[in-house]
């Protein structure tokens, strides 16, 4: 558990962080009056809803998959585990899923500078890179069960399928919201603050994923056991 | 930010309206059944949740009532206890408490109370209600599955959970009850994400977080907590499914069941022990700390007291939540874990025993010559304490190692763990709906039935798990369906169990004075007002009762002051709504 432990003393960090800027030291019951009204923190506008919904949501998925890798390590410990080869379409998925960020963080640009064209241009491409990522995955799977890696054999195996579904599961949610936002940028003739805020997120959400997949993919690969090992000698 | 200077309350602005982003219902169907709106969606969510915990309620009859008279009862074999046992605990805990708590007063109140019109993503919280109702029909659907539901036990550990020796095992039992959890907790992740980002961003002007009453601090600490716990759930869901479907082995170790290999090997059990408690701490705090907040505010509002420390009961909900989330394996200490971790984790354990005194202390000094109203909900405030306060000290006995290890499989366990998080944040549940009813109906409960329903219920509750722990002491085994002769129980432990089973009739049957109570007010209750208990939080001051689409009117409220101006002196009430400007003469910065 000490990924999990690890992501959730990040996330209370954030949380500390978040609430040291709250006055939470305050003694409200000396304070009735309207001077300390104004929200510590709180600029003019304040932050979107949706965006702080994102990041929560982030949240939840950042321990859903923490949890995973955390039952992934604990798993890894007992003497039937073998390691499996990765196919080298992982590497051209990884190249398909950076790009497609990339693309995203263009589009982001893009609205910013209301250059609607580009930005239909770029969303279109992230739309078509993330989908053609997760056809990718499918096609090593099918690689993979063709050279004889089942999903039963053996617990590496079982959770190499396993996460890499729910990962892109995560991936074919975000492929929606793209594809929405790509829909409404079609539909609309300037950059409005909605559409400028879809981008935005889809781009941070695909970031986040993007980074996902880079932590499961070194996983997979084997690296990230180095540096477990480092940290579980540092412990000890 | 604007410096205004105490006392210039016409400095302040009013507050804009934002229409634009409030849902408009066009029909019966969608203000009514497909409702955007939160207060709707909680009473949806409250009736299901209270439906379905009366039938974990029967199921919890019948288990008593095979403990008190076993064999007599023909319809009940071993299989079926076990499937009683399992659906009782898993309805209890999640789909009653944490759905009633969270869903329920989460959507009725935090909207209120910040002074929103509504939940940041009203459609995501629709979907939410409805993603619930399926998951509880998915386990309802158990009982009529061919095999019956699972038997498993409510903690669902493998590799038992999955073979042919448990009910549900290989029939549709445990598939169900797996699914059902997935989507309970994709349907509680929408919701949560609105309880959150509701408290964060659709507080209304002058409703600092310092500022909130502790009912919402308990709500929003518990949805955070809800959040990153119930992850853990859903992966080991997941991965059980995995097991039990495609063959995998992430929990199944080598194992022979009826003679034969299974095909699994080298899973290990422990490890969703990890995942599982990982998120099943948690919950205590996720279901106790909404109860806290509920608490302090019932207690303050009844006792016309500000709440003792303040500060401290938001420093002490938050580190509680901190704490809860390393002390997950004192569960599993009879589990075969390493025996050093049992150290780490019965420290953690005690330590969290301190940020709880304090509200207990907090509380016990806010009644401290307090102005006492033993109204219903006051009643139940009081009940919630001592029976917190008993349930929690056997906590301290289980939380080290070497005391749990012999009461670990009794009943001592069954008596703690009922005491501390059944029955505590139940009679809060009650206390907060006799407090909450007239603002959801504009009418009182009745004050008789009432009375009957907490004597009943609170000496009830004590009758039933008073002597469990006694019985726990002797060495009486949890989870066994029939005690049968033994050596070491005492023939009096029989005469107790009849007893307890006796109690445990009446209780439930006290329960339905409270439904018909619920049913009956709403028609013929006393018209209530706007601020029956003269209480100074926001949900109290809207211009309607029950409060109207977009709770506000035309203005969103202004908040000028802490949720807690209870008995001011110099005031001319004994309480100052949190809408009401500073003047001079009512703060207590004047006053001094």
């Amino acid at each position: 558990m000490n990924v999990t432990l690890f992501f959730l003393t990040a996330v209370g960090a954030v949380i500390a962080w978040w609430m040291a800027g709250q006055r939470l030291t305050s003694k409200p019951w000396l304070e009735a009056s309207p001077a300390q009204t104004t929200i510590a923190g709180r600029k003019d506008p304040p932050a979107p809803a949706v965006k702080i919904g994102l990041y929560v949501f982030l949240g939840v998925v950042g321990a859903l998959f923490s949890l995973s890798i955390s039952a992934y390590f604990m798993r890894m410990e007992s003497a039937d585990w073998w390691g499996m080869p990765l196919p080298r379409l992982l590497w051209v998925n990884t190249a398909l899923l950076a790009s497609g960020s990339v693309a995203l963080q263009w589009a982001k640009r893009e609205v910013r500078h209301g250059r609607m064209e580009a930005l239909r241009l770029a969303l279109v491409a992230g739309f078509i890179l993330g989908a053609l990522f997760l056809a990718g995955q499918i096609e090593a799977w099918r690689q993979l069960s063709a050279a004889g890696y089942l999903l039963t054999d053996n617990p590496a195996n079982s959770f190499f399928y396993m996460l890499t579904g729910l990962h892109g599961l995560h991936i074919l949610g975000g492929l929606v919201v793209v594809g929405r936002t790509t829909v409404r940028a079609f539909a609309a003739d300037a950059p409005s603050a909605r559409l400028r805020l879809s981008a935005g997120l889809c781009t941070v959400y695909f970031h986040f994923m993007l980074a996902v997949w880079l932590i499961l993919f070194a996983l997979f690969a084997g690296w990230a056991n180095d540096f477990v090992d480092l940290c579980r000698q540092l412990l000890s | 930010m604007v410096e205004i200077p105490a006392g210039s309350a016409g400095a302040v602005p009013s507050a804009e309206v934002e229409d634009v982003e409030l849902y408009h219902p066009k029909s019966w169907w969608t203000k009514y059944v497909f409702s955007q709106d939160a207060k709707i969606i909680a009473v949806q969510y409250s009736v299901t949740a209270i439906s379905i915990g009366l039938v974990a309620l029967v199921l919890s009859w019948l288990m008593r009532l095979q403990l008190a008279f076993p064999g007599y009862f023909e319809f009940i074999d071993a299989d079926s206890y076990y499937q009683f046992i399992t659906m009782h605990g898993m309805i209890m805990v999640i789909y009653l408490l944490t759905a009633l708590f969270l869903g329920g007063f989460g959507n009725y109140l935090i909207p209120l109370m910040v002074g929103a019109r509504d939940m940041v993503f009203p459609y995501a919280n629709m979907l939410s209600y409805w993603v619930y109702l399926i998951a509880v029909l998915i386990l309802v659907g158990g009982f009529f599955a061919p095999g019956g539901p699972t038997g498993a036990g409510w903690t669902l550990y493998p590799p038992q959970a999955v073979l042919s020796g448990t009910p549900g095992g290989k029939d549709w039992g445990i598939l169900l009850m797996l699914s059902s959890l997935i989507v309970f907790i994709i349907g509680f992740t929408m919701g949560g994400l609105n309880y959150v980002v509701t408290v964060l961003q659709g507080r209304t002007r002058g409703m600092t977080l310092m500022r909130m009453p502790l009912t919402v601090w308990g709500i929003f600490t518990a949805t955070v907590m809800a959040l990153l716990a119930f992850p853990a759930l859903f992966v080991a869901c997941v991965m059980m499914l995995f097991d039990r479907l495609l063959g995998t082995s992430f929990f199944m170790p080598a194992i022979v069941e009826m003679g034969e290999q299974l095909q699994h090997g080298g899973g290990s059990p422990i490890l969703f022990q990890h995942l599982f408690w990982f998120f099943g701490h948690p919950e205590v705090y996720i279901v106790a700390l909404p109860a806290f907040g509920i608490v302090s505010d019932l207690i303050s509002t009844h006792a016309r007291k500000n709440i003792f420390g303040y500060r401290m009961m938001v420093w002490a909900i938050v580190i509680i939540g901190a704490l809860s989330f390393i002390v997950w394996a004192h569960h599993m200490y009879v589990s075969g874990m390493n025996p050093a971790f049992g150290f780490f984790f019965a420290t953690t354990t005690l330590i969290i025993a301190i940020p709880t005194a304090i509200k207990v202390y907090n509380w016990v000094l806010t009644l401290w010559r307090g102005d006492i109203h033993l109204t219903l909900p006051m009643l139940f405030a009081l009940a919630f304490i001592v029976t917190f306060v008993n349930g929690g000290l056997t906590g301290l006995f289980l939380g080290n190692v070497v005391v749990d290890v012999p009461l670990s499989d009794t009943m001592f366990v069954v008596a703690h763990f009922h005491m501390v998080m059944g029955v505590a944040p139940i009679l809060v549940i009650f206390g907060a709906i006799y407090h909450w009813y007239p603002k959801v109906t504009g009418r009182m409960l009745n004050d008789a039935l009432g009375h009957i329903h907490f004597w009943t219920t609170f000496l009830g509750t004590y009758a039933i798990f008073f002597p469990m722990h006694y019985l726990g002491l002797l060495g009486v085994p949890r989870r066994y369906y029939e005690l049968g002769e033994t050596a070491f129980v005492p023939p009096s432990a029989h005469t107790l169990n009849v007893f307890i089973t006796v109690m445990a009739l009446v209780v439930g049957a006290a329960q339905m004075i409270f439904l018909f109570n619920l049913i009956w007010s709403l028609f013929r209750g006393r018209e209530a007002g706007g601020n029956p208990w003269r209480a100074t939080t926001l949900e109290w001051q809207t211009p309607e009762t029950p409060p109207a689409h977009g709770n506000w009117g035309k203005e969103l409220p202004v908040v000028y002051r802490w949720a807690y101006d209870y008995s001011v002196p110099g005031a001319p009430e004994d309480f100052i709504p949190q809408t009401q400007p500073a003047t001079g003469g009512t703060t207590r910065e004047a006053i001094a």
